[in-house]
């Protein structure tokens, strides 16, 4: 079993990190196979950012393939540029604040997360990336949540302020991936 | 074992800290810029020392005299910057200076492109520098393998007194993936593996001539320079205790495909796809590209062998030449190529190795 994701937006949205996150909880929990493989311009902001996550039981080839199991768009540039690397009944998770539902595929599943406006709902528009991480696991259930929350408790233990904020942006996304499931 | 999630460049600088390297110099290019970062931080930790040069021809300098010094250092650099460096790479050789460094290549010639590529291997296996010196090349394709080569590479240095090349590319520098680390040495291993050189390391001496380390990267004498490169043959020829390859699913193969580094493990998943369709694939991967397993493809069955389906993100293909000599003709060969910075599909080997079938 190998499962391929795609994570896109716009950099500075946080999906690098959003694929991090969820690559080092799989090394960190389980016995599987992961690979994390960004790509990304010289920009640190604008312009457009992405990276794939294989997680599989065999050795991982590809750390990059071209067809993906689980597409993740946090803006509309990257539903163009890789709606047609989702395979057949493949899912598709949009930031639906920004992401237009037309994508010219009937033979996908569509799981909406308007994450954007979440995020400022929260207080931060710079959680959306948490938010999305939790819809992603809360509809698929690739691994526990418990085990990604501690990644990420781990990953911002420098900044404790932080954690309340990730915490409630971390379960509205589980709770809205599991009411699409 | 715990198993760590690392970045390649970052797990290559933390092994090599761990084998023991005390002094890196280099200068910024992508993709391997997470190296320095990678030492900056982390060699102070350990009373080491690190230097971001002036330029990739400073750097390497830095390297060649911490490294005379009994030190073991390291630098590292892509594709331009390799070039770049090429002038202090002979200097180690000629020298007979242990020191490692890496290629996390990209694409080429010239400045070429900042994505990956697998462009340099006929400079890293043929010709580094001038003068006809050669390296133990090692081509990881998996963040564990390049931690475990980085280690062992100083060993490998230490014990020829020669520089060893880690020729890695753009993805294996940048993809994060669990590793275990090896054990880091004590500062007691790391004083006893300094204090082993001081015979030949210049480290300060008396002035009594016959005993005085020198570091002499030519000769004056033609004699003296015609016996540092017969000394340099009778290394390089006992290298073939060191060659190392991966065998994969090839006992029964029709058709075997020959790839390296980034590409060969791309190739592996694409032997077992095809595994599952009942096709005979099996997957020859070079781990050391130089010195070269020749044996290894030269003893294929050629009765059963249809043809060498070459994998390579390179355009032309390089290590096809060495293909070729092993395989003197005795079945067709033919490419699976990308460049540019485009990544070798697994799909595009799939549909090579059916073309080849049909």
């Amino acid at each position: 079993m190998e499962t391929n994701l795609c994570v896109a937006g716009f950099g500075g949205q946080g999906v690098m990190t959003l694929g991090k996150f969820l690559a080092s909880a799989t090394c960190d929990s389980t016995d599987k196979n992961v690979t994390f493989f960004p790509s990304y311009g010289a920009e640190q902001r604008g312009g457009t950012a992405n990276c794939f996550v294989v997680i599989s039981d065999e050795e991982v080839g590809a750390p990059l393939g071209n067809v993906m199991d689980d597409l993740i768009v946090m803006n509309e540039p990257s539903l163009k540029k890789f709606i047609n690397t989702l395979k057949p009944n493949g899912t598709l998770f949009i930031n639906s604040s920004i992401v237009p539902e037309e994508t010219g595929r009937d033979d996908i599943k569509l799981v909406k997360a308007p994450v954007t406006e979440l995020a400022l709902e929260l207080g931060n528009a710079k959680v959306l990336n948490v938010i999305m991480l939790g819809v992603y696991v809360g509809y698929t259930n690739v691994i526990s949540p418990e085990i990604v929350w501690d990644t990420i408790e781990h990953k911002l233990g420098k900044k404790p302020k932080l954690l309340p904020l990730n915490k409630a942006a971390f379960e509205k996304g589980l709770e809205l991936g599991r009411s699409q499931r | 074992m715990t198993r760590v999630f690392m970045k390649g460049c970052e797990a290559i600088a933390e092994a090599a800290v761990r084998a023991g390297c005390r002094f890196f110099a280099g200068y910024p290019i992508t993709p391997q810029n997470e190296i320095p970062e990678y030492f900056a931080r982390r060699l102070p930790e350990v009373n080491g020392t690190f230097v971001q040069g002036e330029s990739e021809v400073a750097s390497i300098s830095m390297v060649y005299g911490a490294a005379s010094a009994g030190i073991r250092a390291m630098t590292s650099s892509s594709s331009p910057g390799i070039s770049l460096k090429s002038e202090g790479i002979s200097y180690c050789a000629a020298a007979r200076i242990p020191m490692v460094y890496s290629n996390i290549s990209r694409g080429g010639p010239g400045v070429g492109a900042i994505q990956p590529a697998q462009m340099d291997y006929l400079q890293a296996t043929k010709a580094s520098g001038n003068g006809g010196f050669e390296m133990l090349v090692f081509a990881p394709s998996t963040v564990q393998e390049a931690v475990d080569m980085t280690y062992h590479a100083f060993d490998y240095a230490d014990r020829d007194r020669n520089p060893v090349l880690i020729l890695a590319d753009g993805v294996i520098g940048a993809m994060m993936e669990p590793v275990v680390l090896p054990e880091m040495k004590s500062e007691e291993e790391v004083r006893s593996i300094q204090e082993a050189k001081r015979v030949w390391a210049c480290v300060g001496h008396k002035l009594d001539y016959p005993n005085r380390a020198w570091i002499e990267p030519g000769h004056w004498q033609t004699s003296d320079m015609q016996r540092a490169n017969e000394e340099a043959a009778a290394l390089y020829k006992s290298w073939e205790k060191d060659v190392q390859v991966e065998c994969y699913q090839t006992e029964d193969a029709q058709i075997v495909i020959t790839a390296y580094g980034i590409s060969a493990r791309i190739a592996k998943s694409a032997v077992n796809l095809l595994r599952k369709e009942g096709i005979r694939a099996g997957l020859i991967r070079p781990i050391t590209v130089h010195p070269f397993p020749y044996d290894a493809i030269a003893s294929l069955d050629y009765s059963r062998v249809k043809a060498i389906l070459d994998v390579e993100m390179s355009i032309p293909a390089q290590m096809l030449q060495d293909v070729q000599l092993a395989v003197k003709d005795r079945c067709p060969i033919t490419t699976c190529l990308c460049s540019g910075g485009n990544i070798m599909g697994r799909e595009m080997i799939i549909d090579a190795v059916k073309n080849l079938l049909k």
